[in-house]
């Protein structure tokens, strides 16, 4: 049986390339990956959407959060290759134009962001989230937060960013409080 | 905060120091288009970087054979030790003493290796992941040695030696004393005395480290782009090892940077090679730091083992303080300043009249050590502290009022502690509101409701505990830090720091102490940071220090810049020149603005000029200033701490119900990011008090390798904070300003540890480590038990 | 951090991959979710010359019920699929209640049942849960399909029963006898992180009040996933009242022989271990209380 594509030890990296289309932030894009490389470097290097980044490149800081077909995922523990075909969403797609989502606004009044290196990762985690359903309680938005880190802010303006804009496009509670 | 408008209608310049303003750098960095390194666009024929590092904590590299590295496709060089030999020079220690033991710490290893970590060689290739290919095949004989893993194994008789042919495992010994704390000792009342042992881990930026370079042959000069703290030292660092003049090479911190803490300002042998490998194979080349490589190989703070002994008298008031220390200094010294900083630190904000403060800073076989954020304040903290609530315990005193009783009082300043800063200066401290810092805090924290319900709950079996701890911060050091200001052709002030930003907001705050030192609107200037082929001299970003010293030099400049551009103005409107004022981007008089010129208009006739046309007799020609600011010695910020907590016997989980930080930094440039500062240092302090440890084993494997193995605090982990400001300007500077960074980091692990051995008294469990763990719990329970 | 070179194959059918599988065996490896797999590729921990992927497999993605009642689960069915079910949650609340324990929602989008139980962490949620369910798991290879049961599928560290040339098609389970409450919990240092103990337990009670059956499985204290039997024997005609948690909690302590590493030393795990038990035990026993109440 022969293997889809060979990347064996005697071809450098672009030889046993493949192509990769995919739909990112609404517009069909392609490039060519070699089968070992990450969705983050494809993403990063391939279509030079730079905004997402390599934090740790094993699943836990979260500063590669992208949407693949819907779904808050780890762009580093994907394979450039499962991505062919998919929707993904990243960083540079949240903002219209100039005009920033209510998300980044939340985050700027906030101070939410410091050296900036993890926010797309925070921003794309928080959009999914937000997605599902309200977030009414701040110990709720910390679980959301959860799943990334930050070592500049304290994740307090994260907080109140979380809860602002969940209010914004949920409304309020009916007391008009945050918990 | 809104301008006010004059009856003529053109707006006047808002107040900007003090003011809550947003930053400018947010737009780029929350729409993905942030510039750090790996997201700069390189040139097409860059080439990529991947070091093989020692696996061995000690060893003697025997041979190393690269022939099959380099025979992987796509490789285009794989460099030793020995290849790079004509820039093998010693990297000098950021931070130095007289009596040091010197061992030279070389670029790459050559003959032996002293840390898992150390590089031994580099491959450069097409591509990163070619590279690493290439790194697994390369062959190193090497033949192991003992290997030193602790201070204790460091002291010991008859150790092994970390470097072979030197005198000891002793990098340093040195002993600060005021008074005559023997005699002290000898005579005093009361004498208690306990070791603390406190571990810190590395700074764990976000963005690892970073360095690329591109050499141009035509004109000799070689450009680097470095994730770096401090661009102007690694600047002067390569010049000194390649032997080329200072101006050939420019060093650029790019505008975005991942995050710092004090790893980034260090100076690591990878910033040597990789420029020097570009040079040699003509190709710019990239090494963008993985996480495993920063987990071991960045440096880091460890262990400090404080013997401390405190004096007193039935009231509690202290006579004398003694802490010998040993710090693990790993297997260089690449800077001295953690331990010497701990050194001074301890005293705190206490009239102590006698000291004795002594440091072992000692040799291991790991990872050299060096600042995160902190940089050595809290484990003297955590001595000092643990130590008040122990004498408070002791005398079945309150904590808070032992420390009432011992504390600097605010009409005591500049107060002379005694002892020597790390910067050669007499550790005077500037100003300071102590009593008040921790009345404020107290008052917050609701500490009288706290201990009232405390004794409730413990009848009820609930371990409640709460701990303060008060701090005294060093920063705002010298030597200098410098800005230029210059009035651009376009007609906008450009604001040019030496220092780097990493997430500070640099871009904002110096343009709002622009504005107020020129009476300009903020939107007419712009600030620039961290490329040394734009201002020629700096220092870099680190201890707290940049808003104290950049900023009066920012201020300084903009003020001789407005000046000159008044004496500007006044020749081309032929009025003396005296109470020009700026209205908008307009230079005009304040009661009549009817005539006024621009600044585009005035940059035209100062600057540009007119080919071969005398100027004006008055304007002085090319509006640029610089200025250099001095510091006269370290600005001494201080807080207070306390926390309430809850802790589950059965566990070891520890709940934090409620925290409270009191922060004094002097003056408050911009609230909304010195908040952030605070509340972003306490994060880092919550995962030193309970979550980060960086484990070695007896031969100085490091064990915990990967965020698999080692918790960063998220959000559900740090707490939410009530914080509150004192201000008690520094003297020292025009602005009054003092550091913000460490302030929420400082004391975290000793309120911690107060809070959690205080919820535990009743089972008379000790906490004795930091950071507090559950495991450690549980065993100083089970411990209390016997 | 960048994974080794490999050959990559997407096989089309079942038939493809189990094909695969027995002519590469030993130097491949699954790649399902990737969740575990692809960090150990970017450590370099591991160099599988193929790796085949099964993602794009037909029928495998979605779970269904048995005909005789419970669930079958198969390989790609995704952590988070499974956790927003509210089928599942009513039937097999064991199972819901440990997966919104499992890391954090991104790696739960991506991550497999199947995957975590190939993969066979002792200190992960699934392989506990799966033993304490009593689930069977579905093994394929080309020369055909076999059944084995949680208590003969975990054998050593990451080491389960699934030879080389074989597959993890599905795990099933049967549904719950009436009367059963179930809990799961755990402590971490955070929440998300690896455990350093959690216990998995569903209790069967008789008509009398007392339990008729049961079963109490650990993470984090063994090679494997363990059944503590002493505290499941202990507990069986019990009414679960004080005396029996405290026995249990004893018994748990007794039943165990943790390892100690940087985390956490054995002494800790040990107790930490027999507090989680009497804790999920007694959630258990509330949770009877509550319906019986109701």
């Amino acid at each position: 049986m022969e293997p889809d594509v060979l990347d064996g030890p005697d071809t450098t990296d672009r030889a046993g390339a493949r192509v990769v289309s995919v739909i990112v932030n609404g517009e069909r894009r392609g490039g060519l990956a070699p089968v070992r490389m990450t969705l983050a470097d494809f993403v990063r290097h391939e279509l030079g959407l730079t905004g997402t980044h390599l934090g740790c490149e094993h699943g836990v800081c979260g500063a590669c959060t992208i949407i693949l077909d819907g779904a808050a995922v780890r762009s580093c523990l994907l394979l450039a290759i499962q991505a062919d075909g998919a929707t993904i969403e990243t960083v540079e797609g949240l903002a219209e134009g100039d005009e920033l989502s209510p998300l980044q606004q939340a985050f700027h009044r906030n101070h939410a962001l410091q050296c900036g290196f993890c926010t797309g990762g925070f921003l794309m985690s928080i959009t999914a989230a937000l997605r599902d359903g309200p977030v009414t309680a701040d110990d709720e938005a910390r679980e959301v937060l959860s799943g990334n880190i930050c070592r500049c802010t304290g994740y307090a303006g994260m907080v109140r960013a979380v809860r602002e804009t969940s209010d914004e496009i949920y409304g309020a509670d009916r007391n008009g409080e945050r918990g | 905060m809104s301008a006010r408008k004059t009856t003529a209608g053109a707006d006047v310049p808002p107040k900007m120091i003090g003011a809550r303003i947003e930053r400018r750098e947010d737009f780029r960095l929350l729409t993905g288009r942030g510039k750090f390194l790996d997201d700069l666009e390189m040139p097409e024929d860059t080439c990529e970087a991947a070091f093989l590092r020692s696996p061995h904590g000690h060893a003697r590299v025997l041979r190393i054979d690269t022939s099959a590295a380099l025979d992987v496709p796509g490789v285009l060089g794989v460099f030793t030790g020995e290849d790079v030999r004509p820039m093998m020079k010693p990297l000098p220690a950021k931070v130095a003493h007289p009596d040091l033991q010197e061992i030279p710490r070389l670029p790459m290893a050559l003959d032996a290796v002293h840390y898992v970590g150390e590089p031994v060689a580099v491959v450069i290739a097409s591509s990163r992941y070619v590279a690493e290919d290439a790194v697994d095949l390369i062959d190193v004989d090497y033949e192991p040695l003992p290997a030193i893993s602790s201070t204790a194994a460091a002291l010991a008789r008859n150790a092994p030696l970390v470097h072979e042919g030197a005198r000891d495992n002793i990098a340093v010994h040195v002993t600060q004393r005021a008074g005559d704390p023997d005699a002290a000792f000898a005579t005093a009342p009361h004498v208690l005395s306990e070791t603390f042992t406190v571990v810190r881990s590395g700074g764990h930026s976000m963005e690892c480290r970073a360095v690329a370079a591109r050499f141009d042959s035509v004109t000799g000069q070689l450009v680097v782009w470095d994730s770096t703290q401090a661009p102007h030292y690694a600047r002067n660092a390569l010049s000194a090892l390649y032997d080329m003049p200072e101006d050939d090479i420019r060093l650029i911190a790019p505008p975005d940077v991942g995050g710092g803490f004090g790893p980034k300002a260090q100076f690591y042998g990878e910033e040597a090679v990789i420029p020097w490998v570009a040079m040699q194979l003509r190709r710019p080349v990239k090494w963008i730091e993985d996480r495993r490589e920063n987990f071991i190989s960045a440096m880091m703070e460890r262990t400090q083992t404080h013997r401390v002994q405190v004096a007193f008298d039935d009231d509690g008031k202290l006579i004398a303080l003694k802490d010998v220390f040993e710090h693990d200094q790993g297997a260089y010294v690449a800077g001295l300043q953690v331990p010497m900083i701990t050194l001074s630190t301890v005293p705190g904000q206490y009239k102590i009249p006698n000291i004795h403060t002594e440091l072992y800073a000692c040799f291991t076989n790991m990872v050299p050590t060096s600042s995160v954020r902190g940089a050595g304040r809290p484990q003297a903290v955590a001595a000092m502290e643990r130590m008040m609530d122990r004498v408070a315990e002791y005398l079945r005193l309150d904590p808070a009022e032992l420390r009432r009783r011992n504390l600097i009082q605010a009409d005591e300043f500049p107060y002379k502690v005694g002892l020597m800063f790390r910067d050669g200066s007499p550790l005077t401290y500037d100003s300071g509101n102590y009593p008040e810092l921790l009345r404020g805090t107290l008052e917050r924290l609701g500490y009288d409701e706290w201990r009232a319900r405390q004794a409730e709950l413990r009848a009820q079996g609930r371990l409640i505990g709460v701990g303060i701890a008060c701090y005294v911060e060093g920063c705002g050091l010298g030597p200098y830090e410098g800005a230029k200001a210059r009035l651009t052709n376009s007609g906008e002030v450009l604001v040019t720091l030496a220092a780097a930003p990493q997430g500070q907001g640099y871009e904002t705050v110096y343009a709002q102490i622009a504005a107020d030192a020129m009476g300009l609107d903020m939107r007419y200037i712009k600030v620039t940071t961290g490329d040394t082929g734009r201002i020629p001299f700096g220092q870099g970003t680190f201890a707290s220090r940049i808003t104290a010293t950049a900023g009066p030099a920012v201020l300084q400049a903009c003020q001789q810049l407005r000046d000159r551009i008044f004496t500007t103005a006044a020749v081309m409107l032929k009025v003396e020149g005296e109470n020009f004022v700026f209205r908008g981007d307009r230079v005009t008089l304040p009661d009549d603005e009817s005539a006024g010129v621009t600044l585009r208009q005035i940059t035209q006739v100062a600057n540009v000029g007119k080919h071969g046309i005398t100027l004006a007799r008055g304007v002085p020609a090319g509006l640029e200033t610089s200025s250099y600011f001095a510091p006269e010695r370290a600005a001494y910020a201080s807080g207070a701490h306390a926390a309430v907590v809850e802790v589950d016997p059965e566990t070891g989980r520890t709940q934090i119900l409620k925290y409270v930080i009191g922060h004094d930094c002097g003056t408050v440039i911009n609230p909304l990011l010195v908040d952030g500062q605070v509340l972003g240092g306490f994060a880092a302090g919550i995962g030193n008090a309970m979550y980060e440890e960086q484990f070695y084993d007896a031969s100085a494997q490091p064990l915990t390798t990967s965020y698999l193995d080692f918790s960063l605090p998220s959000a559900v982990e740090v707490p939410p904070v009530e914080l509150f400001h004192v201000q008690s300007p520094s003297p020292l500077n025009p602005l009054g300003a003092k550091g913000a960074g460490e302030g929420g980091t400082i004391p975290a692990p000793a309120t911690v540890a107060n809070a959690v051995e205080d919820a535990l008294r009743p089972l008379g469990a000790r906490i004795n480590e930091m950071p507090v763990t559950p495991p450690k719990i549980v065993g100083a329970i089970t411990a209390a038990r016997r | 951090m960048k994974p080794p070179r490999f050959a990559y194959h997407a096989p089309a059918t079942v038939g493809e991959a189990l094909e695969l599988l027995g002519g590469y065996g030993d130097q491949s490896k699954v790649l399902a979710g990737g969740q575990s797999l692809i960090p150990v590729l970017s450590f370099r921990l591991s160099a599988p010359e193929h790796l085949i992927d099964i993602n794009r497999l037909p029928g495998l993605g979605e779970f269904s019920r048995l005909p005789a009642g419970g669930w079958r689960i198969p390989a790609l069915v995704r952590q988070r699929q499974a956790e927003r079910s509210a089928a599942l949650a009513e039937s097999a609340p064991l199972l819901t209640e440990a997966l919104a324990q499992v890391a954090h929602p991104q790696i739960r989008n991506r991550g497999t049942i199947c995957g975590s139980l190939a993969h066979a962490d002792s200190s992960a949620e699934m392989p506990a849960v799966m033993l304490a369910l009593n689930a069977r798991m579905t093994i394929a290879s080309a020369s055909g399909t076999r059944v084995v049961g949680a208590d003969d599928f975990f054998l050593f560290h990451m080491t389960t029963a699934i030879s080389p040339d074989e597959l993890l098609l599905a795990v099933e389970f049967d549904d719950a006898a009436p009367r059963t409450y179930t809990s799961f919990t755990e402590f971490a240092p955070r929440k998300g992180d690896f455990c350093l103990a959690g216990v998995a337990a569903t209790v069967t009670f008789g008509e009398d009040g007392t339990v008729a059956d049961c079963r109490v499985a650990a993470a984090g204290v063994a090679a494997t996933p363990l059944r503590l039997r002493p505290v499941e024997d202990l507990i069986t005609g019990s009414a679960l009242d004080a005396d029996a948690l405290t026995a249990a909690q004893r018994a748990a302590r007794d039943a165990v022989n943790p390892p100690g590493d940087v985390h956490a030393d054995a002494a800790y795990r040990r107790q930490l271990v027999s507090v989680l038990v009497r804790r999920a035990l007694s959630a258990v026993k509330a949770k009877k209380e509550s319906d019986d109440g109701a």
